[in-house]
């Protein structure tokens, strides 16, 4: 108990502390800028860290409920007129149901088959929004209102990166709380074992369900945000290689590690910009450290460093 | 445990011979096809509450075809099976869980992703609070119910002999280890009814006398215990009733000096003629 409960503690302060630090360094905007798109993708990556790393579930559709939680903004503030605080609720609130909905069947699907149906989910609405473009502006995108709350307009970076540095902190709250309850214990058994989960009462189907719903829901949340910071949202943001570039992150920061999901994101969204050193050979160079990392660190990388450390901690 | 005693008897004709004691299970003509093959074919048994009942056969007899039945795993071809008073064919493990059936595997289903510890705490999912808010937002009474179960999961393993291993990561344990753990987990369920596949698979003599130990201490605390063994000196030594398979069909059943003097059971194991 002690151990988990250190664990948890420890790794949030040091979350809280590095949020809190870090603006000292982000001397200009661009630096801010490429912050605040790690914190979006941290969101995203420790929801999905809940299906993919605990419950052992896989998705190739999430930026499909990042897309529609960015478009529910755009469409109904700037179409509709609605409060941005309402048109973020509602997003949600459809991701969760639509994720619902779809859940129940496809999660009886394992393995490739599931990756298959999840991954036909996110083409779905990539397409819906590319051709809509009546309301969703089609693939050249659409503009965003800021975001306002209670009179209050969020504007600039440096205020986004508060925004977006206490949503992660909360999220990752949220996570380490689930992880180390009842219900976390039962998705971890639903990777473990679903039979061995099944005979001591575990309901693995409706767990399997709630966690996608959850982690999608997290995924909508954080495009709503998205959309209003960046202030245009083009389908891109909810297409296959963004799935594909969501699960990377959170395989190479560490499955079943919420802590690793955030090393994840973050390092994954530098990483692009610190490699235009090398221009043409950047996607190269990119590909290369990825399967280096895979193939040395083939728990990804964060749990690879902490289980060299004298004392391991689980996060 | 006091629910073992809640009902009477059944008086319509019962497949199998009178016994003393309440019933709680009761398995009538079942069968089960897997493509053609028959695994199980019309069998009928009972299991008296508070007995420890063993399940022999040779190899392929259907022994665990028979688990996976009654545990829900697999659904029935035809035939009922009765828990507590109850027809749950068919329903779901999760369900029959809920109804007091918890059982362990021939075949390790360890949660390999977790601590020895939080294992035991999964079978005390039905008693705990599986809700998504309270989980969220740590709601004090989910988190103090949740150091109650902490302290009886390490009180469990305890139980079981695994008192070095609270501290351990599930995957770092032995083989033996891992066949207590499962066990002890099933037992967080406070089930009626426990089924062990084969617990001492595997052990040497030293482990498996452990778990010969372990079993009666399950027994004796009142739960109704139904084994599928190899290892005979354990049957014998332990078993109030058995049931012997050959080929999906009962082949006999009694007390373990009936069965063991019974003709056709050691045709059955030793091979005579057909």
């Amino acid at each position: 108990m002690n151990r988990i409960l250190h664990g948890r503690l420890t790794g949030l302060a040091v979350l809280g502390a590095i949020i809190a630090v870090l603006p000292v360094f982000l001397t200009n905007n661009f630096y801010l800028d490429v912050a605040i798109l790690a914190g979006f993708n941290a969101v995203v990556c420790v929801g999905l860290n809940l299906l993919i790393g605990y419950a052992g579930q896989i998705s190739l559709g999430h930026a499909g409920f990042f897309g529609i939680g960015a478009y529910a903004s755009g469409v109904l503030v700037g179409v509709y007129g609605w409060p941005p605080i309402a048109a973020l609720l509602a997003g949600a609130l459809f991701v969760g149901a639509l994720a619902f909905a779809v859940a129940k069947p496809i999660l009886r699907l394992k393995g490739h088959y599931l990756a298959m149906a999840t991954l036909g989910i996110g083409i779905i609405v990539s397409i819906v929004l590319r051709t809509e473009s009546g309301l969703t502006g089609g693939p050249d995108g659409m503009m965003v209102e800021p975001f306002k709350l209670f009179g209050v307009e969020l504007y600039g970076e440096k205020v986004w990166y508060w925004v977006v540095g206490v949503l992660l902190f909360v999220v990752v709250w949220l996570s380490l709380n689930l992880i180390d309850s009842p219900m976390g214990r039962a998705l971890r058994a639903v990777h473990g074992s679903e039979v061995a989960a099944e005979v001591v009462g575990v309901d693995t189907a409706r767990f399997k369900v709630m966690v996608f719903v959850l982690s999608a829901v997290f995924a909508s949340v954080a495009g709503s945000l998205f959309a209003h910071y960046a202030g245009l949202i083009t389908p891109a943001k909810a297409d296959f290689f963004k799935s594909i570039e969501l699960v990377t992150m959170v395989v190479f920061g560490g499955m079943a590690s919420t802590f690793g999901a955030v090393v994840g994101a973050v390092v994954l969204t530098l990483l692009p910009q610190a490699l235009t050193v090398f221009q043409d050979y950047q996607q190269i160079v990119l590909g290369a450290i990825l399967m280096a990392t895979m193939v040395f660190m083939p728990k990804g990388l964060l749990p690879t460093l902490a289980g060299l450390l004298p004392s391991r901690r689980r996060a | 445990m006091n629910m073992l005693t809640s009902h009477e008897p059944s008086s319509d004709a019962a497949p199998t011979a009178r016994r003393p004691g309440p019933l709680l299970l009761r398995v009538e003509h079942l069968s089960r096809e897997f493509g053609g093959v028959l695994a199980i074919g019309d069998l009928s048994f009972t299991v008296a509450a508070g007995d420890i009942h063993s399940i022999i056969g040779p190899n392929g007899a259907g022994k665990t075809t028979l688990f996976n039945l009654v545990t829900g795993v697999y659904k029935p071809s035809g035939g009922r099976v009765l828990f507590d008073g109850a027809d749950v064919s068919g329903q779901a493990p999760y369900r029959l869980a809920a109804r007091g059936m918890s059982r362990t595997f021939q075949n390790l289903q360890i949660f390999f992703n977790m601590t020895a510890l939080e294992n035991v705490m999964v079978g005390r999912h039905l008693h705990l609070d599986t809700r998504l808010l309270p989980a969220l937002f740590r709601f004090p009474s989910l988190v103090r119910r949740d150091s109650e179960a902490r302290d009886r999961a390490a009180q469990l393993m305890t139980d079981v002999g695994l008192s070095r291993y609270i501290g351990a990561d599930a995957d770092s344990m032995p083989y033996g280890a891992l066949k207590r753990l499962e066990i002890a987990r099933a037992l967080a369920s406070q089930p009626k009814l426990l089924l062990l596949d084969e617990p001492a698979a595997g052990l040497n003599a030293t482990e498996s006398r452990e778990i010969d130990e372990v079993i009666k201490t399950v027994a004796a605390s009142g739960v109704t215990v139904i084994l599928v063994e190899h290892d005979m000196k354990m049957v014998m030594g332990i078993s109030d009733h058995i049931t012997a398979l050959n080929h999906g069909r009962k082949l006999a059943e009694g007390t373990p000096a009936e069965v063991a003097a019974n003709p056709d059971v050691i045709a059955a194991y030793l091979g005579a003629a057909p």
